[in-house]
Protein backbone atom coordinates (compact mmCIF):
# COMPACT_ATOMS: atom_id res chain seq x y z
CA UNK A 1 0.00 0.00 0.00
CA UNK A 2 1.23 3.28 -1.05
CA UNK A 3 1.70 6.00 1.78
CA UNK A 4 -0.03 9.08 0.44
CA UNK A 5 0.50 12.00 2.51
CA UNK A 6 -1.33 14.95 3.08
CA UNK A 7 -1.42 18.80 2.76
CA UNK A 8 -3.16 21.46 5.23
CA UNK A 9 -4.39 23.84 3.03
CA UNK A 10 -4.99 27.06 4.02
CA UNK A 11 -7.29 30.13 2.81
CA UNK A 12 -5.11 31.90 0.64
CA UNK A 13 -2.26 29.24 -0.19
CA UNK A 14 -1.29 28.96 -3.52
CA UNK A 15 -1.59 25.52 -5.08
CA UNK A 16 0.69 23.65 -7.77
CA UNK A 17 -0.95 20.71 -8.84
CA UNK A 18 1.42 17.90 -10.71
CA UNK A 19 0.17 14.88 -12.75
CA UNK A 20 2.70 12.24 -13.43
CA UNK A 21 2.78 8.94 -15.02
CA UNK A 22 2.28 7.15 -11.49
CA UNK A 23 0.05 9.51 -9.69
CA UNK A 24 -1.09 13.14 -8.80
CA UNK A 25 1.19 15.40 -6.06
CA UNK A 26 -0.08 18.47 -4.39
CA UNK A 27 2.24 21.35 -3.61
CA UNK A 28 1.09 24.30 -1.07
CA UNK A 29 2.72 27.72 -0.05
CA UNK A 30 1.52 30.65 1.44
CA UNK A 31 1.35 33.36 -0.70
CA UNK A 32 5.42 34.30 -0.44
CA UNK A 33 5.51 30.99 -2.24
CA UNK A 34 9.20 30.53 -0.48
CA UNK A 35 8.45 27.06 1.02
CA UNK A 36 6.70 24.24 -0.20
CA UNK A 37 4.91 21.46 1.10
CA UNK A 38 4.00 18.25 -0.83
CA UNK A 39 0.94 16.41 -0.69
CA UNK A 40 0.76 12.79 -2.38
CA UNK A 41 1.21 10.66 -4.42
CA UNK A 42 -2.92 9.94 -4.88
CA UNK A 43 -3.75 7.73 -7.58
CA UNK A 44 -0.44 5.75 -7.32
CA UNK A 45 0.50 3.81 -10.04
CA UNK A 46 -2.19 6.15 -12.39
CA UNK A 47 -0.87 8.54 -14.77
CA UNK A 48 -2.60 11.50 -14.30
CA UNK A 49 -2.92 13.79 -17.20
CA UNK A 50 -5.53 16.03 -16.58
CA UNK A 51 -6.06 18.56 -13.22
CA UNK A 52 -8.37 20.98 -12.56
CA UNK A 53 -9.11 23.19 -9.73
CA UNK A 54 -12.91 25.05 -9.77
CA UNK A 55 -13.09 27.96 -7.19
CA UNK A 56 -16.40 28.65 -9.63
CA UNK A 57 -19.88 29.86 -7.01
CA UNK A 58 -17.97 29.40 -3.96
CA UNK A 59 -16.91 25.78 -4.44
CA UNK A 60 -12.99 24.52 -3.57
CA UNK A 61 -13.20 21.56 -5.78
CA UNK A 62 -10.07 19.61 -7.21
CA UNK A 63 -10.41 17.66 -9.97
CA UNK A 64 -8.39 14.76 -11.34
CA UNK A 65 -8.41 11.97 -14.31
CA UNK A 66 -6.63 9.37 -13.22
CA UNK A 67 -5.78 6.30 -15.93
CA UNK A 68 -4.77 3.15 -15.29
CA UNK A 69 -3.32 0.71 -18.04
CA UNK A 70 -5.75 -1.91 -16.56
CA UNK A 71 -8.91 -0.27 -15.33
CA UNK A 72 -9.17 2.22 -17.79
CA UNK A 73 -9.80 6.04 -16.87
CA UNK A 74 -11.91 7.88 -14.73
CA UNK A 75 -12.88 11.12 -13.27
CA UNK A 76 -12.41 11.43 -9.41
CA UNK A 77 -12.95 15.23 -7.11
CA UNK A 78 -12.06 16.22 -3.62
CA UNK A 79 -13.31 18.93 -1.73
CA UNK A 80 -11.04 18.87 0.89
CA UNK A 81 -7.45 19.03 -0.99
CA UNK A 82 -7.27 14.93 -1.64
CA UNK A 83 -8.03 14.04 1.32
CA UNK A 84 -10.71 12.05 0.44
CA UNK A 85 -11.48 11.72 -3.09
CA UNK A 86 -15.39 10.76 -4.26
CA UNK A 87 -15.84 7.07 -4.89
CA UNK A 88 -16.05 7.56 -9.10
CA UNK A 89 -17.87 10.68 -10.95
CA UNK A 90 -19.84 9.19 -13.61
CA UNK A 91 -17.07 10.91 -16.24
CA UNK A 92 -16.57 11.00 -19.85
CA UNK A 93 -18.00 7.51 -22.10
CA UNK A 94 -18.27 6.87 -25.53
CA UNK A 95 -21.83 6.29 -26.81
CA UNK A 96 -22.22 2.52 -27.83
CA UNK A 97 -23.34 3.88 -31.11
CA UNK A 98 -19.93 5.78 -31.32
CA UNK A 99 -18.13 2.67 -31.08
CA UNK A 100 -15.57 4.36 -29.56
CA UNK A 101 -13.85 3.85 -26.09
CA UNK A 102 -11.98 6.07 -23.91
CA UNK A 103 -8.52 5.68 -24.09
CA UNK A 104 -7.99 8.75 -21.43
CA UNK A 105 -9.02 12.21 -20.56
CA UNK A 106 -6.33 14.80 -21.19
CA UNK A 107 -7.73 18.28 -20.25
CA UNK A 108 -10.63 19.12 -17.47
CA UNK A 109 -11.55 22.57 -17.96
CA UNK A 110 -13.53 24.66 -16.37
CA UNK A 111 -16.20 26.97 -18.24
CA UNK A 112 -16.21 30.88 -17.51
CA UNK A 113 -17.15 32.15 -14.14
CA UNK A 114 -20.49 33.08 -15.85
CA UNK A 115 -21.01 30.06 -16.40
CA UNK A 116 -20.71 28.00 -13.47
CA UNK A 117 -21.99 24.44 -13.36
CA UNK A 118 -20.03 23.84 -17.21
CA UNK A 119 -17.10 21.91 -17.30
CA UNK A 120 -15.14 20.64 -20.38
CA UNK A 121 -13.23 17.31 -21.32
CA UNK A 122 -10.41 16.57 -23.61
CA UNK A 123 -10.22 13.29 -24.32
CA UNK A 124 -8.36 10.89 -26.52
CA UNK A 125 -9.78 9.65 -28.86
CA UNK A 126 -10.11 13.10 -29.66
CA UNK A 127 -13.26 14.04 -28.46
CA UNK A 128 -14.86 16.88 -26.37
CA UNK A 129 -17.25 15.72 -23.19
CA UNK A 130 -19.68 18.63 -21.64
CA UNK A 131 -21.10 19.07 -18.82
CA UNK A 132 -23.58 21.14 -17.73
CA UNK A 133 -24.66 20.03 -14.09
CA UNK A 134 -21.09 20.50 -12.52
CA UNK A 135 -20.01 17.28 -13.18
CA UNK A 136 -22.84 15.52 -12.16
CA UNK A 137 -23.34 14.18 -16.08
CA UNK A 138 -21.19 14.43 -19.28
CA UNK A 139 -22.38 14.18 -22.88
CA UNK A 140 -20.09 14.25 -26.16
CA UNK A 141 -20.21 17.21 -27.93
CA UNK A 142 -21.48 15.72 -31.13
CA UNK A 143 -20.72 18.87 -33.51
CA UNK A 144 -16.96 17.38 -33.33
CA UNK A 145 -17.77 13.92 -33.13
CA UNK A 146 -19.53 13.89 -36.14
CA UNK A 147 -17.49 16.47 -38.16
CA UNK A 148 -16.11 15.61 -41.60
CA UNK A 149 -12.55 15.85 -40.62
CA UNK A 150 -12.41 13.21 -37.96
CA UNK A 151 -11.89 10.18 -39.77
CA UNK A 152 -8.77 11.33 -41.14
CA UNK A 153 -7.68 12.56 -37.97
CA UNK A 154 -4.34 11.26 -37.31
CA UNK A 155 -2.72 10.55 -33.76
CA UNK A 156 0.69 12.46 -32.75
CA UNK A 157 3.45 11.09 -30.69
CA UNK A 158 0.73 10.98 -27.81
CA UNK A 159 -1.71 9.34 -29.37
CA UNK A 160 -5.20 11.60 -31.09
CA UNK A 161 -5.74 13.63 -28.19
CA UNK A 162 -8.05 17.02 -27.74
CA UNK A 163 -6.00 18.37 -25.54
CA UNK A 164 -6.66 22.07 -25.35
CA UNK A 165 -10.05 23.63 -24.53
CA UNK A 166 -10.13 27.87 -24.42
CA UNK A 167 -14.00 28.65 -23.77
CA UNK A 168 -14.17 32.60 -24.72
CA UNK A 169 -14.24 34.42 -21.42
CA UNK A 170 -17.00 36.60 -22.92
CA UNK A 171 -18.80 34.95 -25.46
CA UNK A 172 -20.19 31.97 -24.45
CA UNK A 173 -21.26 30.29 -27.61
CA UNK A 174 -17.61 30.56 -28.57
CA UNK A 175 -15.00 27.50 -27.60
CA UNK A 176 -11.46 26.60 -29.28
CA UNK A 177 -10.17 23.50 -29.11
CA UNK A 178 -6.76 22.11 -30.30
CA UNK A 179 -6.22 18.47 -31.07
CA UNK A 180 -3.28 16.41 -32.19
CA UNK A 181 -2.79 15.62 -35.10
CA UNK A 182 -5.82 17.80 -36.59
CA UNK A 183 -5.44 21.43 -35.77
CA UNK A 184 -7.15 23.94 -33.76
CA UNK A 185 -11.46 23.98 -34.42
CA UNK A 186 -13.49 26.39 -33.38
CA UNK A 187 -17.62 26.48 -32.20
CA UNK A 188 -19.06 30.03 -32.38
CA UNK A 189 -22.68 28.10 -31.98
CA UNK A 190 -22.45 26.44 -28.62
CA UNK A 191 -20.39 23.16 -29.98
CA UNK A 192 -23.32 22.69 -32.79
CA UNK A 193 -20.94 23.53 -35.63
CA UNK A 194 -16.92 23.81 -35.67
CA UNK A 195 -14.90 24.70 -38.64
CA UNK A 196 -11.18 25.05 -38.74
CA UNK A 197 -9.24 27.99 -37.19
CA UNK A 198 -5.29 27.61 -38.02
CA UNK A 199 -4.85 28.87 -41.39
CA UNK A 200 -1.23 30.05 -41.86
CA UNK A 201 0.11 27.64 -39.17
CA UNK A 202 2.57 25.03 -41.08
CA UNK A 203 2.48 21.38 -41.10
CA UNK A 204 6.14 20.96 -42.75
CA UNK A 205 5.98 17.27 -42.10
CA UNK A 206 3.17 16.49 -44.39
CA UNK A 207 3.59 17.06 -48.20
CA UNK A 208 1.62 19.69 -48.46
CA UNK A 209 2.57 22.73 -45.62
CA UNK A 210 -0.90 24.29 -45.80
CA UNK A 211 -3.73 21.47 -45.24
CA UNK A 212 -7.00 22.04 -44.41
CA UNK A 213 -6.47 20.25 -41.47
CA UNK A 214 -3.66 18.31 -40.15
CA UNK A 215 -1.17 20.72 -38.33
CA UNK A 216 -0.03 19.27 -35.18
CA UNK A 217 -1.05 21.93 -32.55
CA UNK A 218 0.72 21.25 -29.47
CA UNK A 219 -0.56 24.06 -27.10
CA UNK A 220 -2.23 27.01 -27.11
CA UNK A 221 -2.91 29.96 -24.95
CA UNK A 222 -5.20 32.79 -25.13
CA UNK A 223 -3.51 36.41 -24.01
CA UNK A 224 -4.62 38.22 -20.36
CA UNK A 225 -6.44 41.31 -22.25
CA UNK A 226 -7.38 40.36 -25.60
CA UNK A 227 -9.47 37.65 -26.29
CA UNK A 228 -9.24 37.27 -30.08
CA UNK A 229 -5.45 37.19 -29.72
CA UNK A 230 -3.90 33.72 -28.75
CA UNK A 231 -0.33 32.01 -29.06
CA UNK A 232 0.15 28.69 -30.62
CA UNK A 233 3.36 26.25 -29.86
CA UNK A 234 2.78 23.87 -32.87
CA UNK A 235 5.33 21.22 -33.79
CA UNK A 236 7.29 23.36 -35.55
CA UNK A 237 6.27 26.92 -35.74
CA UNK A 238 5.65 29.47 -33.32
CA UNK A 239 2.10 31.41 -33.92
CA UNK A 240 0.21 33.95 -32.90
CA UNK A 241 -3.24 35.08 -34.20
CA UNK A 242 -5.13 38.73 -33.17
CA UNK A 243 -8.54 37.21 -34.67
CA UNK A 244 -9.74 34.50 -33.07
CA UNK A 245 -7.67 32.01 -35.28
CA UNK A 246 -8.79 32.87 -38.49
CA UNK A 247 -4.81 34.05 -39.45
CA UNK A 248 -1.97 32.80 -37.42
CA UNK A 249 1.41 34.61 -38.37
CA UNK A 250 4.94 33.18 -37.50
CA UNK A 251 6.81 34.92 -34.31
CA UNK A 252 9.40 32.27 -34.03
CA UNK A 253 11.60 35.15 -33.37
CA UNK A 254 15.40 34.17 -31.96
CA UNK A 255 14.26 31.16 -30.43
CA UNK A 256 17.07 28.40 -30.41
CA UNK A 257 14.23 26.11 -31.46
CA UNK A 258 10.70 26.59 -32.74
CA UNK A 259 9.58 23.22 -31.71
CA UNK A 260 8.67 22.44 -28.41
CA UNK A 261 5.23 21.47 -26.16
CA UNK A 262 4.78 23.79 -23.24
CA UNK A 263 3.15 27.11 -23.42
CA UNK A 264 1.83 29.55 -20.96
CA UNK A 265 0.54 33.32 -21.00
CA UNK A 266 0.62 35.32 -18.19
CA UNK A 267 -2.10 35.73 -16.28
CA UNK A 268 -2.22 39.81 -16.39
CA UNK A 269 0.10 41.16 -18.62
CA UNK A 270 -0.96 41.10 -21.76
CA UNK A 271 1.67 39.85 -24.51
CA UNK A 272 3.05 38.33 -22.16
CA UNK A 273 3.94 34.43 -22.77
CA UNK A 274 6.63 31.69 -22.30
CA UNK A 275 7.87 28.91 -23.63
CA UNK A 276 10.47 25.84 -23.29
CA UNK A 277 11.86 25.20 -26.99
CA UNK A 278 13.23 22.01 -27.51
CA UNK A 279 16.03 20.59 -30.16
CA UNK A 280 13.85 19.03 -33.09
CA UNK A 281 11.60 16.48 -33.04
CA UNK A 282 13.46 13.65 -33.16
CA UNK A 283 15.76 14.30 -30.28
CA UNK A 284 12.91 16.45 -28.06
CA UNK A 285 15.44 17.95 -25.46
CA UNK A 286 16.25 21.44 -24.16
CA UNK A 287 18.85 22.39 -26.64
CA UNK A 288 22.59 22.34 -25.56
CA UNK A 289 21.96 20.98 -22.83
CA UNK A 290 20.45 23.95 -21.22
CA UNK A 291 17.39 24.48 -19.62
CA UNK A 292 15.58 27.60 -20.57
CA UNK A 293 12.31 29.00 -20.56
CA UNK A 294 11.93 31.96 -23.24
CA UNK A 295 9.65 34.67 -22.87
CA UNK A 296 8.04 37.46 -25.20
CA UNK A 297 6.46 40.77 -23.72
CA UNK A 298 5.91 41.89 -26.93
CA UNK A 299 3.72 39.12 -28.20
CA UNK A 300 6.10 37.47 -30.19
CA UNK A 301 8.21 40.07 -31.97
CA UNK A 302 11.16 39.15 -29.58
CA UNK A 303 11.74 36.88 -27.06
CA UNK A 304 14.33 36.35 -24.10
CA UNK A 305 15.79 33.19 -22.47
CA UNK A 306 15.28 33.08 -18.36
CA UNK A 307 17.73 30.88 -16.97
CA UNK A 308 18.59 32.36 -13.71
CA UNK A 309 18.29 28.96 -11.39
CA UNK A 310 17.94 26.39 -14.26
CA UNK A 311 20.74 23.78 -14.88
CA UNK A 312 22.39 25.36 -18.09
CA UNK A 313 24.76 22.35 -18.60
CA UNK A 314 24.46 18.96 -19.20
CA UNK A 315 20.26 19.60 -18.57
CA UNK A 316 18.64 17.59 -21.66
CA UNK A 317 15.12 17.86 -20.23
CA UNK A 318 11.63 17.84 -21.83
CA UNK A 319 8.19 19.75 -20.85
CA UNK A 320 5.46 18.41 -22.29
CA UNK A 321 2.47 20.33 -23.58
CA UNK A 322 0.59 20.91 -20.04
CA UNK A 323 3.34 20.65 -17.83
CA UNK A 324 3.79 24.77 -17.35
CA UNK A 325 1.00 26.92 -15.77
CA UNK A 326 1.14 30.50 -13.89
CA UNK A 327 -0.43 31.15 -10.88
CA UNK A 328 -2.60 34.20 -10.49
CA UNK A 329 -0.80 35.84 -7.86
CA UNK A 330 -0.59 39.71 -8.48
CA UNK A 331 3.13 38.97 -8.82
CA UNK A 332 2.48 36.19 -11.01
CA UNK A 333 4.20 32.63 -10.24
CA UNK A 334 5.42 30.42 -12.92
CA UNK A 335 5.96 26.56 -12.79
CA UNK A 336 6.97 24.36 -14.94
CA UNK A 337 7.61 19.97 -14.57
CA UNK A 338 9.90 17.82 -16.60
CA UNK A 339 9.48 14.15 -17.99
CA UNK A 340 12.94 13.69 -15.48
CA UNK A 341 10.90 14.83 -12.56
CA UNK A 342 12.07 17.91 -11.65
CA UNK A 343 9.22 21.05 -10.74
CA UNK A 344 10.37 24.16 -10.92
CA UNK A 345 9.20 27.51 -9.79
CA UNK A 346 9.61 31.31 -10.47
CA UNK A 347 7.69 33.90 -7.98
CA UNK A 348 8.86 36.91 -10.26
CA UNK A 349 7.00 35.70 -13.69
CA UNK A 350 9.88 34.23 -14.52
CA UNK A 351 13.12 36.15 -13.49
CA UNK A 352 14.46 33.63 -11.23
CA UNK A 353 13.83 29.96 -11.00
CA UNK A 354 14.66 27.52 -8.32
CA UNK A 355 13.58 23.33 -8.30
CA UNK A 356 11.17 22.44 -5.46
CA UNK A 357 10.82 18.95 -6.16
CA UNK A 358 13.14 16.46 -7.64
CA UNK A 359 12.45 13.02 -8.13
CA UNK A 360 9.18 12.64 -9.22
CA UNK A 361 7.83 10.53 -11.89
CA UNK A 362 7.65 11.73 -15.21
CA UNK A 363 5.42 14.99 -15.08
CA UNK A 364 2.50 15.15 -17.27
CA UNK A 365 0.64 18.47 -16.37
CA UNK A 366 1.01 21.29 -13.97
CA UNK A 367 -1.94 23.15 -12.70
CA UNK A 368 -2.14 25.56 -10.00
CA UNK A 369 -4.66 27.76 -8.07
CA UNK A 370 -5.23 30.23 -5.51
CA UNK A 371 -7.19 28.82 -2.67
CA UNK A 372 -10.32 31.15 -1.86
CA UNK A 373 -12.09 31.70 1.70
CA UNK A 374 -14.45 29.16 1.63
CA UNK A 375 -17.40 30.59 -0.17
CA UNK A 376 -15.57 33.26 -2.20
CA UNK A 377 -16.29 32.86 -5.61
CA UNK A 378 -13.26 33.47 -8.22
CA UNK A 379 -12.87 36.38 -10.29
CA UNK A 380 -13.55 36.50 -14.26
CA UNK A 381 -11.06 34.63 -16.42
CA UNK A 382 -8.51 36.25 -17.98
CA UNK A 383 -9.49 37.99 -20.74
CA UNK A 384 -13.04 39.38 -19.43
CA UNK A 385 -11.53 42.02 -17.58
CA UNK A 386 -11.45 45.50 -20.04
CA UNK A 387 -8.06 46.05 -18.69
CA UNK A 388 -5.88 43.82 -17.33
CA UNK A 389 -4.68 43.85 -13.41
CA UNK A 390 -1.33 44.46 -13.22
CA UNK A 391 -0.05 45.12 -10.00
CA UNK A 392 3.27 44.73 -7.72
CA UNK A 393 5.49 45.09 -10.76
CA UNK A 394 5.68 47.07 -14.33
CA UNK A 395 4.41 46.59 -16.98
CA UNK A 396 6.93 45.97 -20.22
CA UNK B 1 -24.35 -24.07 -4.94
CA UNK B 2 -23.23 -20.66 -6.32
CA UNK B 3 -21.27 -18.76 -7.99
CA UNK B 4 -18.80 -16.48 -7.06
CA UNK B 5 -16.78 -13.54 -8.55
CA UNK B 6 -13.40 -12.66 -6.79
CA UNK B 7 -12.49 -8.78 -6.89
CA UNK B 8 -8.91 -8.10 -7.17
CA UNK B 9 -7.19 -5.42 -4.50
CA UNK B 10 -7.37 -2.82 -7.07
CA UNK B 11 -11.26 -2.86 -7.17
CA UNK B 12 -11.68 -3.56 -3.57
CA UNK B 13 -13.00 0.17 -3.26
CA UNK B 14 -15.91 -0.17 -5.88
CA UNK B 15 -16.90 -3.59 -4.11
CA UNK B 16 -17.31 -2.43 -0.36
CA UNK B 17 -13.62 -3.52 0.34
CA UNK B 18 -15.03 -7.40 -0.32
CA UNK B 19 -12.36 -9.79 -1.78
CA UNK B 20 -15.46 -12.35 -2.89
CA UNK B 21 -18.49 -11.47 -4.34
CA UNK B 22 -21.11 -14.42 -3.91
CA UNK B 23 -24.05 -13.87 -6.94
CA UNK B 24 -27.64 -14.64 -6.55
CA UNK B 25 -29.44 -16.46 -8.85
CA UNK B 26 -27.90 -18.87 -11.24
CA UNK B 27 -26.32 -17.22 -14.52
CA UNK B 28 -26.07 -19.12 -17.56
CA UNK B 29 -22.56 -17.34 -18.61
CA UNK B 30 -19.84 -15.29 -17.62
CA UNK B 31 -21.64 -12.05 -19.17
CA UNK B 32 -24.54 -12.97 -16.92
CA UNK B 33 -22.59 -13.21 -13.93
CA UNK B 34 -21.21 -10.09 -14.28
CA UNK B 35 -24.02 -8.42 -15.23
CA UNK B 36 -25.79 -9.94 -11.75
CA UNK B 37 -22.29 -8.65 -10.32
CA UNK B 38 -22.44 -4.59 -11.99
CA UNK B 39 -25.80 -4.60 -10.08
CA UNK B 40 -24.54 -5.50 -6.72
CA UNK B 41 -21.33 -3.13 -7.18
CA UNK B 42 -22.19 -0.86 -10.61
CA UNK B 43 -18.81 1.05 -10.63
CA UNK B 44 -17.06 -1.87 -10.98
CA UNK B 45 -18.19 -1.96 -14.27
CA UNK B 46 -16.92 0.03 -16.23
CA UNK B 47 -13.36 -0.57 -14.46
CA UNK B 48 -13.31 -3.97 -15.69
CA UNK B 49 -14.83 -3.23 -19.57
CA UNK B 50 -15.40 -0.62 -21.88
CA UNK B 51 -17.91 1.61 -22.90
CA UNK B 52 -18.48 -1.13 -25.87
CA UNK B 53 -19.11 -4.10 -23.74
CA UNK B 54 -16.03 -5.84 -23.90
CA UNK B 55 -13.34 -6.51 -21.30
CA UNK B 56 -10.63 -4.25 -21.12
CA UNK B 57 -7.40 -5.24 -23.09
CA UNK B 58 -5.35 -5.57 -19.80
CA UNK B 59 -7.57 -7.24 -17.78
CA UNK B 60 -8.02 -11.58 -17.57
CA UNK B 61 -11.05 -13.15 -16.63
CA UNK B 62 -10.97 -16.55 -15.44
CA UNK B 63 -13.46 -19.64 -14.51
CA UNK B 64 -11.51 -21.28 -12.89
CA UNK B 65 -8.61 -21.56 -14.64
CA UNK B 66 -9.39 -21.12 -17.84
CA UNK B 67 -9.30 -17.77 -19.12
CA UNK B 68 -12.29 -16.90 -20.95
CA UNK B 69 -10.50 -15.26 -24.05
CA UNK B 70 -9.88 -19.02 -24.87
CA UNK B 71 -13.25 -20.36 -24.23
CA UNK B 72 -15.69 -18.14 -26.14
CA UNK B 73 -15.42 -14.47 -24.11
CA UNK B 74 -18.48 -13.37 -22.15
CA UNK B 75 -20.66 -16.01 -23.54
CA UNK B 76 -18.27 -18.63 -22.05
CA UNK B 77 -20.89 -21.04 -20.23
CA UNK B 78 -20.46 -21.42 -16.36
CA UNK B 79 -22.20 -23.76 -14.08
CA UNK B 80 -23.60 -22.81 -10.84
CA UNK B 81 -20.44 -23.69 -8.43
CA UNK B 82 -17.53 -21.88 -10.68
CA UNK B 83 -15.51 -19.41 -9.37
CA UNK B 84 -14.72 -16.42 -11.39
CA UNK B 85 -11.90 -14.38 -10.95
CA UNK B 86 -11.26 -10.61 -12.43
CA UNK B 87 -6.95 -10.71 -12.44
CA UNK B 88 -4.98 -7.72 -13.85
CA UNK B 89 -2.95 -8.62 -16.70
CA UNK B 90 0.65 -8.65 -16.53
CA UNK B 91 1.42 -6.28 -19.36
CA UNK B 92 -0.69 -3.99 -18.51
CA UNK B 93 1.62 -2.41 -15.63
CA UNK B 94 2.36 1.40 -15.24
CA UNK B 95 5.05 2.40 -17.65
CA UNK B 96 8.24 1.83 -16.24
Amino acid sequence: MVDSRQVRVRDGDVLVMVGTTKGAFLFRSDRRRARWERGGPHFPGHAVYALAYDDRSGRRRLWAAPASAHWGSSLRWSEDFGRNWSAEAPGPRFPEETGATLTRVWQIRPGPVQQPRVLYCGAEPASLFVSNDGGESWSLCKGLHDHPHRAKWQPGGGGLCLHTILPHPTRKETIHVAISTAGVYRTDDGGRSWRTAHKGVRAQFLPDPHPEFGQCVHKVVRDSAQPDRMFLQNHWGLYRTDDGGETWRDIANGVPSDFGFAMEAHPHEPDTVYIVPLESDEFRCTPEGRLRVYRTRNGGRSWQPLTKGLPQEGAFETVLRDAMAADACDKAGLYFGTRSGKLFASRDGGAAWRAIAEGLPPILCVKTAVVLKAGRSARPARGARAKPVVRGRARA
Amino acid sequence: MSVVVQIPAALRPQAQGRREVTLEGRPLTVGEALSALWAVHPSLRDRVLDEQGQVRPHVNVFVGAESIRDGGGLAMPITDTCVIAIIPAVSGGCNA
